[in-house]
């Protein structure tokens, strides 16, 4: 049955901070190179003229007009948040779609979905994106297929985004322990959720980025104050006193 | 959302078949001989056809039946008990109209209310979305019955068709109105999206990818809203305005079937407007909105 789980015993999930994050889409491509193996993600043209493609994370770029304070430039990426009131599961006619009761991992059954595209419309957040050769839903799967692995090395037992990133801008660990890394983190740096009155109640938690201080004036700020002599200087006073 | 063709003309032939259904089955009009034949047939024909087209809409139809799994939780699945159910239900009552066989009513009262069922639980399909607002209402629901009785009546020549027909188009201009509210008071932007309002206004800087993907063709749909006011008053004139007018008139069945044909273009044409207008809130994330 798609119905969720009560409670589940573990809440794995992923803390990003909008502060470290460079927007080096490292993560896409780490995520696409290891969830491309078996059913993998398919690309349709991809070297043409019109590609296209599945994946499970993507990384957009917002400039934040922020008071008193230059504008910022804040990278966000963007992937299932594996929520644990999951709209995209209740929905799920087939069972395909489901909420592991031991971790808190929501999957797809490729093997049962129909690909009618509904967990994809219930979604707030385009976690999810209908394969168009296989035409089967997919989504992260916080490489479920790696965290239990025994046969990698255990550096290597963490969702393939988190391994990869190059800032350290994605954690992985469980909610539900109050003295895990991610939990410390998101109560130390004020983590959030997205678009909470959505009703979701996402694990994922973003960091916001730190409050940066007043902008800086240029190095180069006494040079551009420029005092015109001699006959420029008589040109500069005499043309300022015309009117226009 | 995309106004795919499947869905458009799943919601509307179904809609139309299953509404038919109910007044067949509920014995508003009790047909005999070849009437009963061709009445139920043409019933069961748009029913079935709907129902046909909505499978064009899965990428992987080979596992439909398992569709019928999750009736506790989704309102697909319900959707897919009802409808078989009444089309299994009525069948003894459409043979019994047609070879006189006397079955007794009760049968097709129960499944008279399946059909309206059926329909309520495809309005619940689009009502039950959060992330769309505009769907996200109990006109939703309302709107699909009202179509369906409207449709239903009209086939079936009962003498409450003009009045339904016109309710039907009332339903739809209550629907339009509270919808193009909707995403405003859902109160979703893209700072509640990013969680950026916590320290400013964001906009987008960089899209996240260059090239189209799914979430875009399939939810950041923005073809034909520029044409939209236009497409209601079609749909509105055609849906409920004409045909209503036309039973009116004393045209005998041409009337009839002059009605059906207007009232059916005219719910394609509200129906596509009931996709293409409806915007998803993952759209905040690509600059869809602010």
């Amino acid at each position: 049955m798609t119905a969720l789980p009560e409670a589940t015993d573990r809440k794995l999930g992923l803390v990003i901070d909008l502060d470290t994050c460079v927007g080096c889409q490292a993560c896409v491509t780490a995520c696409k190179g290891w969830n491309d193996q078996g059913g993998g993600l398919s690309d349709q043209d991809p070297y043409g003229a019109d590609p296209s493609g599945t994946f499970l994370n993507r990384v957009h770029s917002y400039q934040v007009a922020v008071p008193d304070t230059p504008p910022q430039i804040v990278n966000f990426p963007r992937s299932c948040l594996h929520c644990e009131d999951a709209p995209c599961v209740t929905v799920c006619p087939t069972g395909a779609s489901y909420k592991r009761t031991e971790d808190g991992i929501v999957l797809v059954n490729p093997d049962t979905c129909i690909g009618c595209g509904l967990c994809a419309w219930a979604c707030p957040y385009g976690a999810r994106e209908l394969d168009a050769e296989q035409g089967v839903m997919k989504k992260c799967t916080l490489c479920v297929d790696r965290i239990y692995n025994e046969s990698l090395p255990e550096t290597d037992r963490e969702p393939a985004c988190v391994r990869t990133c190059p800032t350290n801008a994605r954690h992985f660990g469980d909610f539900s322990d109050p003295d895990s890394k991610v939990s410390r983190l998101v109560a130390e740096r004020g983590g959030y959720d997205l678009m909470p009155d959505m009703g979701t109640k996402p694990t994922n938690k973003y960091l916001p980025p730190r409050k940066k201080g007043p902008g800086e004036a240029s190095l180069l700020a006494p040079l551009l104050d420029i005092k015109a002599t001699g006959v420029a200087g008589w040109l500069d006073k005499m043309l300022g006193k015309l009117p226009g | 959302m995309n106004p795919a063709p499947s869905v458009i003309l799943f919601s509307t032939l179904s809609g139309l078949g299953f509404g038919l259904l109910a007044f067949l089955g509920a014995g508003v009009l009790v047909p005999s001989g070849w009437t009963a034949f061709f009445l139920w047939g043409l019933a069961y024909g748009l029913a079935v056809a709907g129902l046909l087209a909505a499978t064009f809409h899965l990428g992987n139809p080979k596992n439909g039946l398992k569709a019928f799994s999750q009736w506790r939780t989704s309102w697909l699945s319900r959707e897919a008990w009802a409808s078989v159910g009444t089309l299994l239900l009525l069948a003894p009552v459409a043979l019994s109209d047609w070879l006189g066989l006397g079955l007794p009513r009760a049968f097709g009262w129960v499944g008279a209310a399946l059909a309206l069922g059926t329909v309520f639980t495809t309005g619940m399909i689009y009502a039950q979305i959060k992330a769309v607002p505009r769907w996200h209402h109990w006109l939703t629901p309302v709107m699909f019955l009202t179509f369906a009785l409207a449709g239903g009546a009209l086939l079936a020549g009962s003498a409450l068709a003009p009045l339904a027909l016109v309710a039907a188009g009332g339903v739809l201009l209550a629907l339009w109105r509270v919808g193009d509210r909707a995403f405003a008071r859902a109160g979703q932007t893209m700072g509640t999206a990013t969680g950026l309002d916590r320290i400013g206004t964001p906009w987008v800087f960089e899209p996240a990818h260059t090239a189209g993907n799914y979430l875009l063709r399939e939810m950041i749909h923005v073809v034909g809203r520029k044409h939209a006011q236009k497409l209601r008053w079609i749909a509105l004139v055609l849906a409920s305005v004409l045909p209503a007018f036309a039973l009116l008139l004393p045209l005998g069945w041409p009337g009839v079937a002059l009605a059906a044909v207007l009232h059916l273009a005219g719910t394609l044409a509200a129906r596509w407007l009931f996709f293409a207008e409806a915007e998803h809130v993952v759209g905040l994330y690509y600059g869809a909105r602010g």
